[in-house]
């Protein structure tokens, strides 16, 4: 069995990596998403593996085995202690980059050989008693068993074995006096810390002062007068220091591709595992969606939320609602409407975030669902206004849907937020029916977030979604987005009374 | 001493904070493409800029002040970019030349070796207002000029000289001490040394085991920087009062350059509005309760920065009036318009001419923009609530007097409800005797106004010529209901207009 990476089954599949976030990220919130999954992971590079959605219904049943192994906390332990282990090699290769003195770049990659060495074994031997079942792992597994017998990683071990014994063998002492110092073998003098102590004991009261001074220990820059004392050091130790350099010389290349790959690989599915645990801790759902993709368009998300939204809530502790969605048959775009601050972006953006990672092969929001394989993704939300774009917004909100249109095809996702509010409702109505129809021509799927009412009813393949109110309290939101027919009620003013900037509380508010 | 070049009797303070808004401001008006013109790229001309521009001075007296003297800048261009460089070559010398290291011995020297450069800039402003103070006449110039004259005689320069001779020690600096504390090392560990256990002739006959030496270059550093650490305890208090009288004429130099610099960046952008033709005028500043806002080719001046071309200038008689309501075709110029207004009210204030060729206008109280904005991302709220949010912000910090421009505001919701939330807004603001500028679409709140007479407002639209070509011109007239948003679906999704976006 041959192993080529962790996330993706062929190498045709790894193709060069995409560097720009897609068009739509920003919208759907998706930057704060990975931005979280791969924060404290910069050395990964990470990103890039979440900016390419796949297309290929098998290449993600590939990564959703990878991830069931992985929710086995077993070998999340096992492959995290690796991780770390290859990080702080990197950290010491890093450190043979960054000094100057010979004697002192060789220990140091000794270190990180020693690191490599133990992490590659351990994890091998972990792997081994660890039931896997994705086709990854056991790739991963038989290759790596291999490698670890091999005569040229053995050969690597014994040798770094031999050198540090030798190493440890070595002491000496300075001898500091007037503008010099020396350099001799250690002879057994004792402590004379310890003696002046013992010989003012009887002086001590109380808690005495702190006169030390904290010196950092960690990857201090050897100053020329420390070089100059190991320089002497591997003169009184020549045989040690000859084997410690060779060493270095022969292992230059030791690091194998595979493995470095995998090490890097594997991170963008722990971090993604170690991002859903707060969500799940807190009592959400998150599953591994069905794939409908070509001529199947039946889509559903049942508990769904906004991952980027629920981060926030789940960190004050409140209360994130999930919702329903249910596309069948004919049905093609759901057409949300009702009050404002009700969660009907955030419906949206839930929508757009389950089908892009739901294509990344990732778990998604909800406890049920199935999601569509798409070859593009469209979201349209409202922008600013910018002095640069001399054509006035409704031109350009136009031309922008326009490009849609004409690149959108039946297995497309396109999502739409509240556009067309910076014109007359009579405007909206007309611009809106006919780019509606254009889309259901289109036969693709999709969201739309609107004030239109008339949207909601255009006909058999748009459903109604509504954001619903307390019944008793206007003012307050249910979050809850419920199949139902659009009802024209957008409680607006009772948000300006909660605000207090009615005509009323206005009059109070204001000095005269 | 002191400046006084934007208040008759007080500094402008460049710490104070921007107003609560700047932020906001700046962003709706595009202000950064003001300050950036005024300031060609420099740092320091874009914070003077952007603090003296955002700060709204509603003084009549100060205005006309900082009036007289732009003008006396404008015609004297060369003499007060002379005194800015001065004042620049002062404020700049001391990062150069100041504060070399942390040791009383070197605040000292670095101290003295500034006051001597200070003295030579000094010197040359003197020159400057000896020979230049006839050419201005403001009073604010003529003020300064007198200062200098005063202030920076010949025989002041004679006494600060031999004292800067003096604190340069060349006899030795004479110095009593008392003992303090002091030690440092790191984590080897300290050991006694072994007492030798062989004898003479066992020495003689063993060879000592290997060791290797080294000895420090010939120079003593240690017993130097020993030498020179008491030394400076000596020089510490004469040190400080020199570093302090350095601080004291940087603060002049700094005051200077910071007063002057706003115009400088005023004289910048007069000079780059007058390359594309585009007419610039003292505006009349009224008194804070009258309501009059009326001009003559008022045009969006960061609209005219940031393009090649001249751009589209309106003219409205609209005293007495307590707002306009514009409205009309989308792409029409109506953002432009509304922005114009914001930029000249606040260039108006902080004592500059305006993008017009006539301009009269009340002072206001304080200038706010609520602009339609894109979704919050911080997603704590829907369009609308964020919508409503800034706006009980801004009635936290609204005040009688004030001028409030709304764009598109309150339309996150369907055109019913938007109108009756901005019908209540206005009809409240009005009465609290707060103008408003408000562009939008929100038809039944317009015909509201038009049909009950809230307050005095006049109407503007952007009007659109029979054949559907707009032509970013605002007329007064009634509001239509239509934004023309059929043409452009027509041009661009049946016509051959394809451009990529």
């Amino acid at each position: 069995m041959t192993f080529e990476s962790i996330l993706f089954e062929t190498s045709a599949e790894r193709g060069d990596e995409t560097l720009q976030p897609p068009d739509f990220f920003t919208d759907l919130n998706l930057d704060q998403i990975v931005e979280a999954i791969t924060a404290g992971k910069d050395d990964y590079n990470l990103k890039p593996f979440f900016f390419d959605p796949l297309t290929d219904v098998a290449a993600v049943e590939y990564r959703h085995q990878v991830f069931r192994d992985l929710e086995n906390p077993t070998l999340l332990e096992h492959v995290q202690t690796f991780a770390k282990s290859m990080a702080r090699m990197r950290e010491h290769l890093a450190q043979v980059q960054k000094i100057r003195y010979t004697y002192e770049q060789d220990a140091w990659f000794l270190e990180a050989l020693d690191v490599y060495c133990a992490a590659l074994t351990h994890l091998v031997k972990h792997l081994s008693t660890t039931p896997l079942t994705s086709r990854g792992f056991l790739a991963l597994r038989s290759y790596l068993t291999t490698y670890v017998r091999s005569d040229r990683f053995r050969a690597l071990v014994a040798e770094k074995d031999r050198v540090q014994a030798k190493l440890a063998t070595v002491d000496y002492a300075i001898v500091i006096k007037d503008n010099g110092f020396t350099v001799r073998k250690y002879e057994s003098e004792p402590d004379y810390s310890a003696v002046v102590e013992a010989t003012f004991e009887k002086f001590k009261q109380g808690a005495p002062k702190d006169y030390r001074v904290t010196f950092s220990s960690h990857y201090p820059d050897m100053n020329h007068i420390e070089a100059q004392v190991l320089a002497f050091v591997a003169r009184l130790y020549p045989g040690e220091f000859g084997l410690l350099g060779g060493f270095r010389e022969r292992n230059r290349d030791y690091l194998d591709e595979v493995v470095a790959r995998f090490d890097r690989e594997v991170q963008f599915y722990v971090a993604y595992l170690e991002y859903i645990a707060g969500f799940r801790s807190a009592g959400l759902s998150l599953c591994y969606p069905k794939i409908a993709h070509g001529a199947d368009k039946e889509i559903y998300d049942y508990e769904g939320f906004d991952l980027a939204l629920a981060r926030t809530l789940v960190a004050k502790d409140s209360i994130v609602v999930c919702n329903d969605f249910h596309l069948t048959k004919a049905e093609r775009i759901i057409v949300v409407t009702g009050p404002n601050q009700g969660g009907k972006t955030t419906f949206a953006r839930a929508f757009g975030q389950i089908h892009f990672l739901g294509a990344l092969g990732c778990l998604v929001a909800g406890n049920d669902a199935k999601i569509f394989l798409f070859d593009k993704l469209f979201t349209h939300f409202e922008r600013e206004e910018n002095i640069d774009n001399l054509r006035g917004k409704l031109e350009h909100d136009l031309f922008r849907l326009r490009g849609i249109v004409d690149q959108a095809s039946s297995s497309s996702v396109v999502i739409m937020n509240e556009i067309f509010t910076s014109t007359t409702i009579r405007d909206a109505i007309f611009l809106s029916k006919n780019i509606m129809e254009r889309f259901l021509r289109c036969d693709l799927l999709g969201v739309w977030v609107t004030f239109i009412d008339e949207l909601a009813s255009f006909n058999q393949k748009t459903v109604s979604l509504v954001s619903t109110v307390v019944p008793e309290n206007p003012a307050q939101r249910t979050f809850k987005i419920e199949r139902r027919q659009a009802d024209g009620l957008a409680y607006a003013l009772a948000i300006a009374e909660k605000h207090h900037v009615t005509y009323r509380s206005l009059k109070e508010r204001i000095p005269s | 001493m002191k400046a006084l070049l934007m208040y008759k009797d007080g500094d402008f303070d460049l710490g104070r904070p921007l107003p609560w808004n700047a932020a906001a401001l700046k962003q709706d008006l595009e202000l950064n493409t003001l300050f950036n013109v005024m300031a060609l790229g420099d740092r320091f001309l874009f914070d003077v800029a952007q603090r003296a521009v955002l700060a709204s001075e509603c003084d009549l007296e100060t205005i006309r002040y900082r009036q007289d003297i732009l003008r006396d800048c404008l015609k004297n261009a060369g003499i007060v970019s002379d005194i800015y460089a001065i004042a620049v070559e002062a404020d700049e010398g001391h990062r150069k030349l100041y504060w070399a290291g942390r040791h009383p011995g070197s605040i000292l020297w670095g101290a003295v070796d500034l006051l001597q450069f200070l003295v030579g800039v000094l010197k040359k402003l003197r020159r400057i207002a000896d020979s230049h103070a006839a050419a201005f006449e403001s009073e604010g110039f003529s003020t300064l000029f007198a200062v200098l004259t005063r202030e920076l005689s010949d025989e002041y320069f004679v006494t600060v000289e031999r004292h800067l001779k003096h604190l340069q020690f060349r006899h030795g600096v004479l110095i009593s001490a008392k003992l303090g504390r002091g030690n440092k090392g790191s984590d080897y560990v300290l050991r006694q040394p072994n007492a030798p256990e062989r004898s003479w002739l066992e020495r003689i006959f063993t060879p000592s085991p290997p060791a290797f030496s080294y000895q420090l270059q010939p120079r003593d550093d240690a017993g130097a920087r020993a030498l020179s650490a008491l030394r400076d305890q000596g020089v510490n208090f004469v040190a400080n009062a020199t570093a302090q009288s350095v601080d004291h004429i940087l603060g002049f130099f700094n005051l200077l350059r910071t007063e002057l610099g706003f115009y400088v960046g005023c004289t910048n952008l007069y000079k780059t509005l007058a390359n594309k033709d585009e007419a610039a005028c003292f505006p009349e500043p009224l008194a804070e309760g009258m309501r009059s806002h009326s001009f003559r080719g008022l045009y969006d001046v960061c609209l005219t920065l940031s393009m090649p071309g001249r751009v589209v200038a309106n003219d409205v008689a609209a005293d007495g009036r307590d707002a306009a309501i514009i409205t009309g075709a989308n792409r029409g110029g109506k953002s432009t318009f509304l922005r114009s207004i914001g930029v000249a009210q606040l260039m108006m204030q902080c004592g500059m001419f305006v993008g017009a060729q006539a301009f009269s206008a009340n002072v206001c109280s304080g200038v706010f923009s609520h602009y339609k904005r894109e979704e919050d991302p911080s997603m704590k709220s829907g369009k609308f609530d964020e919508e409503l949010t800034r706006m009980s912000e801004i009635a936290d910090h609204v005040k009688p007097n004030a001028l409030l421009l709304f764009n598109e505001s309150f339309a996150a919701t369907n055109d019913r409800e938007g109108s009756e939330i901005a019908r209540q807004i206005v009809s409240a603001l009005l009465e609290k005797k707060i103008k408003v500028f408000f562009v939008t679409h929100l038809y039944e709140f317009t015909r509201a106004l038009w049909e009950n007479r809230i307050g005095c407002p006049i109407f503007l639209r952007a009007e659109r010529q029979p054949d559907g070509t707009r032509t970013f011109e605002l007329v007064e007239a009634e509001p239509l209901e239509t934004s023309y948003g059929e043409d452009l679906y027509k041009e661009i999704f049946l016509g051959g207009r394809a451009e990529a976006v």
